[in-house]
This record gives C-alpha cells, structure tokens and sequence, in this order.
C-alpha cells in the first residue's frame, strides 16, 4: 500500500548553475519565443549562444542559469511547451563538455606587454590583434578558466572585453 | 477555403479590411457562415463562445493593424482559459513587412506571449498546411488559440490544394495522452489509504470531454467534489457529492474540506491564486495527486506528490478501475463525510431575502434557474454578477457554462452568447450581464440583430462595477472611486436602438414573469433587472488569505 505520510515531494531548486542545450527549429521568431518565455516568466538568463548545427533545419539555444533560483525543471517545461522547441538538455557537469570564448581588449603599455603575453601562454590563450597601446587577446576555456582570466587582466586595464557564453556537448557517443 | 473546409469549420466570426479582401473574396463562393461582427474583440469572444459550447475550433478573422490587435484581448482570454481557437489575421503584403506600412502590425510580435502558437505565412503554398497545423495544435493536447498572420499577396495566389493524407506531425509537439500507469497505481493506492479525500475538478475535465469519467470515479467510493470556476457543469451540481464552487467565492464547505482534506486529486485544475489564496497556508494538511495534460501545469504552483500527465477522459477510468480493485472499504470515509455535512448544514449559501419587491441579484439567478429548467447555456461578463450566477445556478452539465475565469475580460458574455447560440442554434443561450460589463461590447447586439441570433441578455443592473465596489468597501475603507455607472445608458431604448427588444423589471414579483417574455421574444432581447445596488458577493476570501480566513 501506498501510505500518505510516505510521499513527498522532490526538491524544486537544485542550488547550482545549469547549461541548457535546446534543439529548435530554425525558424524565424524562435529566438524571440524562447527568451520571451523568459521574460516573462520571470527566469533570468545569466548566458545565450544561438547557432546552427549538423542539420540545417534546426539551431542549437545553449543558456545558462541558476538553479538556486529558478525551478530547472519549470523552465524545461514550459520551453518544451513551444512548439518549436525539439529537445532540451539539462547538460550535467561531468557528462559534458562546455566551453565558453572570449576576446579581451587590454591596454598594454611597452613595461607591462611581457606580463600579458605571459598570462595568455598560461591559459594558453591567443594573442590576435596588437596596436601601440593595447592588445586583444582571445581565450577559451570553460567559465571558471574565463573568469579567473579575466581577473587577471584586470588589473592591466581592461578596455572591452566580449563573451560568446558557454556552449556544450554532451560526452559520448550517442 | 478549402483547407478550413477540410478541418471542418462550419462558422466563422469576423470583419474584412483591406489585407483579408483575397479571404473574403473567398468567402462568397464558399459554403460556410460568415457571422459579421461588430469589433474584432467581438468575433474573437464569439469564436471562443462558439468552441465552449461546442467543444469544436472557435475561428476568427480579422484584418491587418487594427483588425488585429483588437483581437488582442480575445486571444488573451482563449489563452488563459484554454480555448480551441485559430485566429487569422491579414497581414500587409509581404514586401511592406517591417516598413510601418498602412495598417501595419508585428501581431506574431505583439501575441508571443499570449498565443499556444503562432504562424507567420512566407509562402503561398505553406498556407493549407500553416491552417492544418493550426487547427491540430489549437485543438489537441491543452487547447488554446493559435494564430496565422498571412500576408495578402500571399492569400490571393492561386494554388493547389492538396488535402493533408495523414495526421499532422509535428516533431516538437507530442502531447502526452495515455497517463503513466504505474503512477496511476500508485494514485489508486494513496486514495485508498486516505480518510479526508476530495476531488478538486478544473476546466480540463470540461475540454477533455470527461464528465461522465469524473463522474464514475466520484461514486468509485462517495469521493467528495469541488470545482473551479472554468469546472462548473463537469460534476452535476444536484448530486449529494456536489460541495459547490472552491475558491475566492466558493462554499465554506468546499474550502474547509480542501483545508482539512489528507488527500487532494486535482483534475485538470491549475491552483491559480484565485483558488489558493495564500499559497503557504492552501491545504495545509493535504498531499496532492495532479493529472493535467499539460505537464507544466503539475507542481508550477503547488508541489505534486503523485504528478500524472494525460488527458483526464482517458486517465480517469484507468484511475477508477485500479481503485475498484483494491476493494476498499468505504466506511472509512463515513467520519469524514459528516464532518463535511456539518459544514453543508452549518454554512449554507444564502442571503437576505428582498424586501418590498427589491431584486436581489441572487434571487435573479435563482429565477433564472428557474424559468430555464437550470438546462439554458448561461454566458456571464465578469464581476460579482458572474459569481452569483457560479454560485447559484447549479450546473448539471458540461459545457453550460461559457465565462472568461482566467483573464476576467469584461465584455465577454454578449459576444460569447452569440458565438455558443451560433454553435448550438437549438439551446437556449442567455448572457448574464453586468452593467459595467456589457457596455464594452454592446455593438455586438448589432451582429444578434443583423445576424439573426437569437440571444437573450439578462443584465444584472446595479448602477455600479459591482465587484470593485465591494473591494473599496471592504478593504479600501469605502473610499469610492470610478466605480458609479451614472444614469446612462437607458437600456432599453438602446435595445430597441439596436432593433432588439427591450424590457425592464423594477420589482421581484415580477421577474417570473419578464423573463419569460424575454425568452419567448422571437429574436434578440434584453432585460434590464433592477437589483440591489449594494449587494456584496459572499462568502469571500480576501485576496491573499487563506480558506480558514473566509468571511461573510
């Protein structure tokens, strides 16, 4: 038998940052039904990449969010409510893969140039643009490597800087 | 044409402007009633009265710009209630879009928020098949209204027409139906072992078509019912089982048996706030079975501890044979059932009587009962007149009951009541109406008219928007504000304006009589009740509190 007191109910904030992978149609105005959704159900989008993937017909949304404050599987839901939503993916941190590319623009004056070009070698990021007073150096990596590059640049002057957020595949094969 | 041939559309609500001439110029070779509107927020009401009562698509049209965004408020309402519909709207031709062009409108823009789904036209030859997909989205899985903007250049190419082979497929939308059964077995067991059930019934079971379902699951073991607002009608109001209306406005009983209650089986409800109250203390005892159609429904408000999605017509009778064989034995709800008649017997509804032939707005809806065998299709506007009639009208079937529950759209009742006397011509459809209510949409008495639909208007006549009024009383220290209707309009010489006939009753003894000869009167009519100008709706929760917190 199934007792009363023995149901319970699962827990609806899971606490962590969550990166969603949703395959939808490439369609217009499927962007703007996705982040409408958003909007207007309250959930804050902390990052979004929109491209294309291996099939023409569909595009890849992959944001990010944060789990202690919004119910995942709410936001699943009613994403799966559009009609041009096909799949979602809760990417979970040790089945996938997830990368994020950013491109800072840093003022580097002659004395501080070799530091930079230093850091860039440790996060084995790129140097890809120098003028006479700054340069902009391109990094990938996951968030947390992103981040504390950033911090380390910081510092030097950081002049603009661009972020793609964070995209992901699931590991394996299928 | 031929593809809303195809889909079965029979009627349809709406007005022609300059981008949906090439649609109504297919119009005049079609076989199919167009029913002339007076404003497109009309024809959208009318479509979803159309698809309440009948339980079939609701179709509007509407031309580009204005035509469009007048639709706006209808589409909101088909949204928040659920409604089978598909809007089709003309669009600028193709090469305008984006250039703010006469009557121009980003109408898939502007209704992403509000719409199942919307479909923008790039092609002639996507028409008949945006139309199929339209009619199976609005119609499937949780209805609710889809919108097709086509551009008129596009709509007055000649194609082919090939009708769809097969089914609609869509990858993105599979709604699931069936129910999980071992869930279902479990629900069957946790009602077994409850002593203080009840079945808590939405619009849902209406949509679903599962009356007669909940009907036999509710006698599967004397199961208490309730029901919201959009509910009313599923579950017959005359049976011992029968605890009214939940809610803001609902019976005492029905909300103390939901506070006390060990068990809660919602049934394609959503736990709005309007039947909730305040969140952290809504059936504070209970654990919650929720079967909805619409998985985003189930632990959206309240958390569900037995979550079941699938369409309650086909999950109910699993549900109610897995019950039966667990042989349980029904005396365990004997406490539980006189607990709850004390509470039938101590909290009655009711009301003062009238004095000196003053109408009670409550007595109208009684009479009302009364003069229609409790068997007329009731359309309401919104406001304490939809309360009363929710309250005492006592629905014994589905689809009986046509009212804007979700988005409360003022103006609703007139354009409905032709809609559903458009869909069901032999039905006696009567909309209840408020004062403030029905100005709104009074240029729909000119469609009733022009259009030969006989619908019958029994305004509710307080001279105030009634239910605001209440709340300024109550919790806005009877600081009045914008609430007096004033002496105008004289509503019956704007019947008779419209070319409908118009009457009025000023005493109770003669309410019997009046709206007889409303309904009797060969064409549209209205009646204008004179009633209480000051009558509050009770029992009431304040908003934000909670069942224990009822008052009146």
């Amino acid at each position: 038998m199934v007792r009363l007191e023995d149901l319970h109910v699962s827990r609806t904030l899971s606490g962590r940052k969550h990166v969603l992978s949703i395959l939808v149609e490439n369609r217009p105005g499927v962007l703007a039904r996705v982040s409408g959704l958003f909007s207007r159900r309250g959930f804050n989008i902390d990052t979004l990449a929109v491209g294309p993937t291996e099939d023409p017909a569909i595009s890849r949304i992959t944001l990010t969010l944060d789990g202690a404050v919004h119910p995942i599987d709410q936001v699943t839901k009613q994403l799966h409510k559009l009609i041009n939503v096909l799949k979602i993916r809760d990417m979970a941190p040790d089945d996938s893969v997830a990368r994020e590319m950013a491109l800072f623009k840093v003022s580097a004056a002659v004395e501080n140039r070799a530091e930079i070009v230093q850091f860039a070698e440790i996060f084995r990021a790129k140097i890809v643009d120098v003028s006479r007073r700054a340069l902009i150096v391109e990094v990938t990596g996951s968030h947390d490597k992103i981040e504390a590059f950033e911090s380390m640049l910081r510092p030097h002057g950081l002049l603009e800087m661009v972020r793609t957020g964070e995209v992901a595949l699931a590991r394996g094969g299928d | 044409m031929a593809s809303l041939k195809h889909e079965g559309v029979e009627h349809i609500f709406g007005i022609p402007g300059g981008a949906n001439l090439p649609t109504y110029d297919a119009l005049v070779d079609a076989d199919l009633r167009h029913v002339q509107v007076m404003h497109e927020q009309g024809g959208g009401h009318a479509a979803e009265g159309y698809a309440h009562a009948s339980g079939r698509v609701g179709v509007a049209f509407g031309t580009s710009g204005p035509g469009a965004t007048n639709l706006v408020t209808a589409i909101a309402d088909a949204m928040m209630d659920s409604v089978p519909t598909v809007f089709i709207t003309g669009q600028v031709r193709t090469e305008l879009i984006g250039t703010d062009g006469f009557q121009e409108a980003d109408i898939v823009g502007v209704t992403l928020p509000i719409v199942k789904h919307s479909l923008l036209c790039t092609e002639a030859s996507h028409i008949p098949q945006y139309i199929h997909e339209a009619f199976h989205i609005a119609s499937t899985g949780r209805p609710g209204p889809v919108l097709v903007d086509v551009p008129t250049d596009l709509s007055k190419e000649d194609i082919d027409y090939q009708p769809p082979t097969g089914p609609v497929e869509l990858p993105g939308y599979r709604p699931n139906l069936e129910g999980n059964s071992k869930q279902i077995r479990i629900a069957a067991k946790a009602i077994a072992n409850a002593r203080r059930p009840v079945i808590y019934s939405g619009g849902g079971v209406i949509n679903a078509g599962a009356s007669a379902e909940l009907r036999e699951f509710a006698d599967a073991d004397r199961f208490p019912v309730t029901s919201t607002l959009m509910g009313l009608g599923a579950f017959p109001a005359s049976s011992d089982q029968w605890l009214g209306m939940l809610g803001m406005h609902g019976t005492r009983t029905a909300n103390y048996t939901m506070d006390e209650a060990d068990l809660i089986i919602a049934i394609g409800a959503r736990f709005d706030d309007r039947i909730t109250g305040k969140l952290s203390e809504f059936a504070p005892n209970a654990k919650f079975i929720h079967i909805d159609v619409d998985p985003a429904e189930i632990s959206k408000n309240v958390p569900a501890h037995i979550p079941i999605v699938g369409d309650a017509r086909l999950v109910l009778p699993k549900l109610t044979r897995e019950y039966q064989s667990l042989q349980t034995d029904s005396s365990r709800l004997d406490g539980w059932w006189s607990r709850i008649k004390a509470w039938q017997d101590e909290y009655p509804l009711g009301y003062e009587p009238g004095s000196d032939g003053e109408i009670k707005p409550q007595f109208m809806v009684e009479m009302m009962h009364k003069v229609t065998g409790g068997d007329a299709i009731i359309t309401s506007d919104v406001g304490q007149h939809q309360m009363w009639a929710a309250q005492y009208y006592g629905f014994n079937k589905p689809r009986r009951w046509i009212n804007s529950g979700g988005l409360g759209t003022m103006g609703f009742g007139l354009p409905s009541a032709i809609g559903a006397k458009v869909a069901c011509p032999d039905e006696e459809v009567i909309c209840l109406a408020g004062d403030g209510s029905l100005i709104m949409n009074i240029q729909e008495l000119a469609t009733a008219v022009n259009q030969n639909v006989p619908v019958k208007i029994f305004l509710q006549n307080n001279g105030y928007m009634g239910m605001v009024r209440q709340w300024q009383e109550l919790f806005w220290s009877e600081r009045y504000s914008g609430v007096e209707n004033g002496p105008s309009p004289d509503w019956v010489k704007l019947a008779e304006a419209f070319g409908a006939k118009g009457l009025r009753c000023e005493e109770s003894g003669d309410l019997e009589e009046m709206m007889e000869a409303t309904i009797s009167h060969d064409g549209p009519a209205l009646l204008d009740v004179r009633t209480s100008p000051r009558e509050n709706c009770y029992p009431m929760i304040p908003a934000g509190n909670a069942a224990r917190d009822m008052v009146g």
